[in-house]
């Protein structure tokens, strides 16, 4: 009896049928919200890592400052300032952007860090050498620097990675239409958790590969000297 | 510029909603004194389990640890609070935060306590028991001492993680710093509150933040 009032809360065949189609569109947007926070993440972590590189005080400064905040501040404070402090200065934007504004700002703080540890990890000899062969400072953070750098920062990356592209749920909060704003909205609605379990498996089917994934790659560039 | 102090850094705003905002930074800090010390608990018992070497065990908890990665601890504390009351079992709101944030955070400590424990060489474990200490003796005394110091800088930034996801509770009305704050702005029709919120939680966590920094610099300057 237990069991079966058990499975009528949380596998509900009935109410799993009216809602996965909302479900897998959550899936979707979740995809397509992760992966835009990657891009966007990582691209300006490494652009504000190599401009740190160059060593110019006042540059430098900031992004110490920028990538300090965004790493103290909870990602969940800085969509909820975006989504709902800034439209009281015409500043308004739509739930999928400030969720995708905040959780990116957040991942080029952590990514900038990663990226500059990794940067001064290579050897000071490694760049006198590069530059003594007639390399500029550009040519010899790219093609020198960069490369030996990026593969000690590949594990902490990736681990950054899955955390913030989880927090696409939070996106939920302001309504951006994720999994989890479906799986919730659709529990109220039929009075009943089958949603929510549907969209923790939906979790589950979309990350555990990439959390596994991280095991292999962590293992593969690991640190060895 | 009038406008933008008018509606973000309102003093007659800030002095009016400031109660409320103490009252949640009080409930975020005893959230986070619940919270870290179960989950480095909880997650330094996942490692010594897993360093027994029981092969059905030790796959059983990674499986445990990888599954509740994979999972946003948004959708874990949801879930919890959801269906919980539909098993007919009912706990008090931090009950329900405290348990959702446990499952999340014994993984994320018991990978890095993991990794901590394997970097311990075997040697170390063999010298001791062959100075007579019991096995429970050497763990104490001579693994678990190298092992923390190994993984520090990756101890405090989950603990800084932790104290970041708190901010979730407010999703499930927990009356927490994030929580009171945006009622506030709600009743005020002001974003004064939650720019207050979010300057407290910077003032608080920075000191961690530069912490880490540090202790990661560190890290890579002795390898």
């Amino acid at each position: 009896m237990e069991l079966q009032r058990l499975a009528f809360s949380f596998f509900n065949g009935e109410v799993a049928s009216r809602y996965w189609l909302d479900i897998v569109h959550g899936m979707w947007v979740t995809t397509y919200l992760a992966a835009a926070v990657v891009i966007a993440g990582l691209g300006t972590g490494l652009a504000l890592a190599m401009a740190r590189s160059f060593q110019l005080k006042v540059a430098s400064f900031f992004i110490v400052v920028f990538a300090d905040a965004f790493r103290a501040l909870p990602p969940l404070v800085v969509i909820i300032v975006l989504f709902f402090a800034f439209p009281y200065v015409d500043l308004a934007m739509s739930a999928f952007t400030a969720t995708w504004l905040a959780l990116s700002l957040v991942l080029a703080a952590f990514a900038e860090e990663i990226f500059w540890a990794g940067i001064l990890s290579v050897p000071k000899g490694q760049t006198e050498a590069a530059r003594s062969t007639g390399m500029s400072r550009l040519q010899t953070l790219v093609y020198v620097i960069l490369p030996q750098a990026v593969r000690l920062t590949i594990p902490p990356l990736t681990n950054r990675m899955i955390a913030i592209t989880k927090g696409t749920a939070l996106g939920s909060v302001v309504a951006v239409h994720e999994i989890i704003y479906y799986a919730s909205s659709g529990a109220s609605e039929a009075g009943n958790p089958t949603p929510l379990t549907l969209g923790a498996a939906a979790y589950v089917v979309l990350f555990l590969p990439v959390v596994i994934l991280s095991r292999w790659v962590e293992t593969r560039f690991a640190w060895k000297r | 510029m009038d406008q933008i102090i008018q509606v973000f850094f309102n003093a007659a705003i800030f002095e009016r909603a400031w109660p409320f905002i103490w009252r949640g930074v009080q409930m975020t800090i005893a959230l986070s004194f619940v919270v870290v010390p179960i989950g480095i608990g909880s997650g330094l018992a996942v490692a010594m389990l897993n360093h027994l070497h029981h092969k059905w065990l030790s796959r059983a908890l990674m499986a445990y640890v990888d599954f509740f990665r994979a999972f946003p601890p948004l959708v874990l504390l949801l879930f919890i609070y959801g269906g919980l009351p539909f098993l007919g079992i009912d706990l008090p709101l931090f009950a329900t935060v405290a348990l959702a944030f446990l499952l999340n955070t014994s993984s994320y400590y018991g990978e890095i306590f993991r990794a901590g424990l394997e970097s311990v060489p075997a040697g170390q474990a063999e010298a001791a028991r062959s100075t007579g200490l019991s096995r429970a003796q050497t763990m104490l005394w001579v693994i678990l001492p190298q092992a923390t110091r190994n993984v520090l800088p990756d101890l405090v930034g989950n603990t800084l993680e932790v104290i970041k996801l708190t901010t979730l509770a407010s999703v499930v009305g927990f009356t927490e710093l994030l929580n009171n704050a945006r009622n506030a702005q709600a009743l005020t029709y002001n974003a004064t509150p939650v720019v207050a919120a979010a300057l407290i939680y910077l003032v608080l966590l920075w000191p961690l933040v530069r912490l880490v920094s540090r202790l990661e610099h560190k890290s890579i300057v002795v390898r």
